[in-house]
C-alpha cells in the first residue's frame, strides 16, 4: 500500500536545492506521435489500417503485413503484468536519483506486450490499468496503475514524477477578483495546496466575494496586478521561491473584431492582460521555478495557462481578443520548450464560451467557473499538458485537428463558430 | 511458401578456424576500439607467421568504432583485403562471423579472412552506448529506468523464475562454477573464489538480478583466423574443423516476453548437418551476459528440455572437470565483457580447447565443442541467436 506523503517541512535556506535532471530526452519522430497523444493523458498506440495489427515500439512499418498506413489510435487500458524488476542501479542520473525504481512488462488486451513504469500498489502478476503521461523530460511514457483504486494511490513515487498534483504544494492564482479566480482558489484548496496565493489587483477597490476568498483555506490574498511590471516583480521577490503552480487566471475580453472599433485602446488592453501578462509573469517567476522542478515534495511543477479556445482559430465576433489570446498561445508554446530541462509542464486548458459577464450574451452551452476550475485541478492531478473544458472547446478541437483550414472557413462565415 | 531447408545444406568440408588471440582485457582503459582491433590483428598475423598482405578477407565486430566501420580500419590498418565484412550482432559475432567467413573461404572469394572484435570501455561509454544502442531502445525502454540489459534480463530472469520453478540457487551454480574455471584462466578479469553463499547474499541491481548475474564491461579484443584446410597444414596451424552453424534473427516476434531463442528453430538442422548429438560434445561455450540465457540455450540447443535447466545444472558439475564443461574460461561472467568481443570469447575459448592449448584448466579429451551466440537486446529481447559445432584435431 502506497503511504501518504507528508507535507513537508519548511526548507532551510542554508540547504542547497537539488537540481532537476531529466529521464531520458531523445526520441524518434514517429514516437512523439505517442508523446503528443500522453500529453492529452490519451493511450494510443499504432495501429495498421491494412490488417487491423496493434504494433509498439513506434515503428515505420507493420511488422505483419509491411504496410505504411500505421495510424495512432486510442487503445483498451487494461492488462496484466507478466514480468517485472526493481530497479536498483541506473547510469541515467534521474533515475540514479531515484532508485528503487519498478518496471515490468505488460501484456496488454489490446494484444501486445510493453514495458512500462509499475505503480507500487500493482500486485505481482495482476492485472493493470495502464496511463499515457508525459515525464520530467516531457515525453511520452507509460505506466501501470492498480486496476482498482487503492489507498493514497496518487502519493506513488514514481506515479508523482508524472503529475503535477497540488496536494502539499504552494499555488499560485494570479487574478482573485472573479468568480474563476475564486472557483480556482478553492479547487486547489480543496485538493490539498500547502498554500493558494491569490492575486488581487488594486487591492483598495472592493470586489464580489472578497470575503468567501479569504475564508477559504490557506488562501493568502496579495498585491497583484499582472498589466504592471513592478507589481509582478515585486510578488516575485516575495514569493518567487515558493511558487509550486502558476495559474493564470487574469484575463481580459471584450466582444468585437477589428473593424468595427475605433483604435486600439480596448486591443493595447486585451494585449496587456492576455499577451504582456503572461509574459511579465514568465519573466518574473519562470526562472525560479525552472530552477526548482526537483524540489522535493513541493517541487516546482505546471504552469497554467487558461486560453479560449478561439485562440487557436480566429472568431471575429471576438476578434481582437481572439488575436491576443494566439499570441498567448503562441507564447505558451515558447514557454514549454524553455522549460524543457526543469521539469516543469506547461498545462494549457482550452475553454468554450465562460459563463462570467462579458459573455452574458453567448448562448449555452458554457463552462462555469467551477467547472473549469475542477477540470484544471483534475488535469493537474493527472499531469496532463493540454485540456478541453466544455462541449463548444471539445467539438471546435475535433474541428481543428480534422482539418484547421475547413475550421477557419467555418468560423468566419457570417454565422460562424 | 517453400519450405526452407528443402535443398541440402553444405557442409563446411575443408575449411577450418585457427590461431585463436585473446588481448588481455582491462575494466577500463583511454585507448580506442582501434587500438584493440589492430593489436589482435598483429597478434593474429605473427602467430600464424603471415603478413598483413596475406590477409585478403577481413570480418569486423566492434561498438566503439564509431565513425568508422570495417571500411575505415582497412585505411588505418593497411589491409587491401578482397573480401570484407562488418558484423553488428554482438553477442551472436562470434559465430556468424565464423560461418560468414567459412563460406567465403570455401567458395574462394577469399583464402585468409581474419576475424577480430574488440571494443574499447572508457569511463563513460557503458552509459553512452546504452543511451543510443537502438531506436526502440531510445523509444520504449531506455526511458524506463535506464537500467539496460541488467532491467531487460531482470524482466527475463523474473518471468523464467515464476514460470518454471527456478531459483535464484540454480543460477548460482552457472555463476560458481564459471568462477572455478576463471580461476585458472590468466585473463578473467575476476581473480577471486566465488561461493554460493556469496553470490546469494550479493548486492542487488535489478531484481532478481544481483551482481554476480551481471557482466563487467571492460575493454578487450579477440581474434581468430578462418582458412582452407591446406593452408592451416602449410602454416603447421592446429585446425579445428567446422560442422555445423545455425544463425537466426527476431525468432519468436509474437512470444509475449523471452523464454527461447532462435536456436529452438533450427535445432534439428543443427544437429543433423553434423550428424552427432548433444551426448557427443565435450564442451559447451554458451553466451552467458547473464545466467539465465544460458540456461535457454542448455534447452533451445537440445541438452535438455524446455523448462528442466534448473534439473540440469543441479545434476551436472559444470567445471572443466566436471560432468559437463561449461563456459571453460570463466565465460563472461568471470572474464569481463569487452563489448561485441563478448561473442568471440567463448568462440576463441573452444578452439583453444579442443587443439589442446587451453590456457587455463584443459578439459580432458575436449574434441568436440558448441559455441553458441546470444545477441542485441534491441528493445525487450535479444534478436541474434547462433550456435556452431566444433571439432578439434582428435575428434
Amino acid at each position: 500500500m502506497t503511504e501518504a506523503i507528508q507535507r513537508p517541512r519548511r526548507k532551510d535556506p542554508q540547504k542547497r536545492t537539488v537540481l532537476p535532471t531529466l529521464p531520458p530526452t531523445s526520441r524518434s519522430r514517429k514516437a512523439l506521435g505517442f508523446t503528443a497523444a500522453a500529453a492529452a493523458g490519451r493511450f494510443v498506440l499504432q495501429k495498421c489500417d491494412d490488417c487491423g495489427a496493434v504494433t509498439y515500439p513506434p515503428r515505420e512499418a507493420c511488422p505483419k503485413c509491411l504496410s505504411m498506413a500505421l495510424n495512432w489510435r486510442d487503445m483498451p487500458d487494461g492488462g496484466r503484468l507478466i514480468a517485472e524488476t526493481t530497479i536498483q542501479t541506473s547510469t541515467n542520473v534521474y533515475f540514479r536519483e531515484r532508485t528503487p525504481w519498478r518496471t515490468g512488462t505488460i501484456e496488454l488486451d489490446a494484444g501486445i506486450t510493453v514495458l512500462a513504469h509499475i505503480h507500487g500498489d500493482v500486485a505481482q502478476s495482476g492485472r493493470v490499468r495502464m496511463i499515457a503521461r508525459t515525464d520530467k523530460s516531457g515525453q511520452g511514457v507509460l505506466m501501470a496503475l492498480p486496476e482498482q483504486e487503492t489507498a493514497n494511490m496518487a502519493d506513488d513515487k514514481q506515479l508523482r514524477e508524472l503529475t503535477c498534483d497540488p496536494k502539499h504544494r504552494r499555488v499560485l492564482v494570479t487574478d482573485g477578483r472573479t468568480a474563476l479566480g475564486q472557483a480556482m482558489a478553492n479547487a486547489v484548496s480543496a485538493a490539498g495546496a500547502s498554500t493558494v496565493f491569490v492575486g488581487i489587483a488594486e487591492t483598495w477597490r472592493p470586489y464580489a466575494g472578497a470575503d468567501e476568498l479569504a475564508a477559504i483555506p490557506n488562501v493568502e490574498v496579495m498585491a497583484l496586478d499582472v498589466t504592471d511590471s513592478i507589481s509582478v516583480k515585486e510578488l516575485a521577490s516575495e514569493i518567487g521561491g515558493k511558487v509550486d503552480i502558476l495559474i493564470n487566471t487574469a484575463e481580459h475580453i471584450r466582444a468585437g473584431g477589428a473593424m468595427d472599433r475605433d483604435g486600439i485602446v480596448t486591443a493595447r488592453d486585451e494585449m496587456e492582460v492576455n499577451y504582456f501578462g503572461p509574459l511579465r509573469l514568465i519573466q518574473a517567476f519562470g526562472p525560479g521555478m525552472r530552477f526548482r522542478g526537483a524540489d522535493g515534495v513541493n517541487s516546482a511543477c505546471a504552469w497554467v495557462n487558461l486560453l479560449s479556445v478561439y485562440a487557436l482559430s480566429n472568431w471575429p465576433a471576438y476578434g481582437s481578443t481572439s488575436a491576443s489570446q494566439a499570441a498567448a498561445y503562441s507564447l505558451s508554446q515558447c514557454l514549454r520548450g524553455e522549460f524543457r530541462g526543469s521539469g516543469v509542464k506547461v498545462l494549457n486548458a482550452l475553454f468554450g464560451p465562460l459563463e462570467e459577464d462579458w459573455r452574458q450574451h453567448l448562448p449555452p452551452p458554457k463552462v462555469t467557473p467551477e467547472g473549469l476550475a475542477k477540470a484544471v485541478v483534475g488535469a493537474l492531478q493527472q499531469g496532463l499538458e493540454e485540456l478541453a473544458v466544455g462541449a463548444v472547446a471539445e467539438d471546435f478541437l475535433v474541428r481543428w485537428k480534422e482539418d484547421p483550414r475547413v475550421l477557419e472557413r467555418e468560423l468566419t462565415q457570417p454565422e460562424g463558430a | 511458401m517453400t519450405r526452407r531447408g528443402k535443398a541440402a545444406r553444405q557442409g563446411y568440408d575443408g575449411v577450418v578456424a585457427a590461431v585463436p588471440i585473446t588481448i588481455p582485457y582491462q575494466r577500463y582503459s583511454p585507448e580506442p576500439a582501434h587500438w584493440w582491433i589492430a593489436r589482435a590483428l598483429g597478434d593474429l598475423v605473427r602467430t600464424a607467421g603471415i603478413t598483413p598482405q596475406d590477409v585478403d578477407g577481413f570480418c569486423v565486430s566492434s561498438f566503439t568504432l564509431f565513425p568508422d566501420t570495417a571500411v575505415g580500419l582497412t585505411q588505418h590498418l593497411g589491409l587491401t583485403p578482397r573480401w570484407l565484412d562488418h558484423i553488428p550482432m554482438g553477442g551472436a559475432s562470434g559465430v556468424v562471423s565464423l560461418r560468414r567467413a567459412a563460406r567465403a573461404v570455401q567458395a574462394g572469394d577469399a583464402e585468409m579472412v581474419a576475424c577480430v572484435s574488440g571494443d574499447a570501455n572508457h569511463v563513460d561509454s557503458f552509459r553512452r552506448m546504452l543511451s543510443s544502442f537502438s531506436r526502440f531502445a531510445q523509444d520504449a525502454s531506455y526511458p524506463y529506468g535506464s537500467g539496460g540489459p541488467n532491467a531487460s534480463f531482470g524482466l527475463m530472469t523474473d518471468h523464467y523464475m515464476k514460470t518454471y520453478g527456478v531459483t535464484r540457487e540454480d543460477f548460482g551454480r552457472i555463476c560458481v562454477a564459471q568462477r572455478e574455471n576463471a580461476l585458472s584462466f590468466p585473463h578473467a578479469l575476476m581473480k577471486k573464489p566465488l561461493s554460493l553463499e556469496q553470490y546469494i547474499a550479493a548486492r542487488p541491481i535489478s531484481d532478481p538480478i544481483a551482481l554476480f548475474d551481471c557482466v563487467m564491461p571492460c575493454a578487450g579484443a579477440e581474434a581468430f583466423l578462418v582458412m582452407s584446410e591446406t593452408a592451416a597444414r602449410d602454416l603447421d596451424l592446429p585446425a579445428v574443423r567446422i560442422l555445423s552453424t545455425i544463425e537466426r534473427h527476431n525468432a519468436f516476434p509474437d512470444d509475449p516476453i523471452q523464454m527461447r531463442g532462435g536456436w529452438e528453430m533450427d535445432r534439428e538442422e543443427f544437429w543433423a548437418l553434423a550428424e552427432v548429438t548433444p551426448g557427443d560434445v565435450d564442451l559447451l561455450e554458451t553466451y552467458d551476459d547473464y545466467p539465465v540465457i544460458s540456461m535457454m540455450q542448455f534447452e533451445d540447443l537440445g541438452f535438455c528440455k524446455k523448462g528442466e535447466s534448473a534439473d540440469f545444472v543441479r545434476s551436472h558439475d559444470l567445471t572443466n572437470g566436471g560432468s559437463f564443461p561449461h563456459n571453460t574460461s570463466g565465460g563472461q561472467l568471470s572474464v569481463g565483457q569487452a563489448g561485441a568481443a563478448g561473442g568471440y570469447l567463448g568462440m576463441v575459448e573452444a578452439l583453444r580447447q579442443v587443439t589442446g592449448t587451453a590456457l587455463g584448466n584443459q578439459v580432458e579429451d575436449a574434441n568436440l565443442a558448441i559455441v553458441s551466440g546470444f545477441g542485441m537486446i534491441n528493445y525487450d529481447r535479444g534478436l541474434c541467436s547462433g550456435a556452431a559445432i566444433l571439432a578439434g584435431p582428435g575428434a
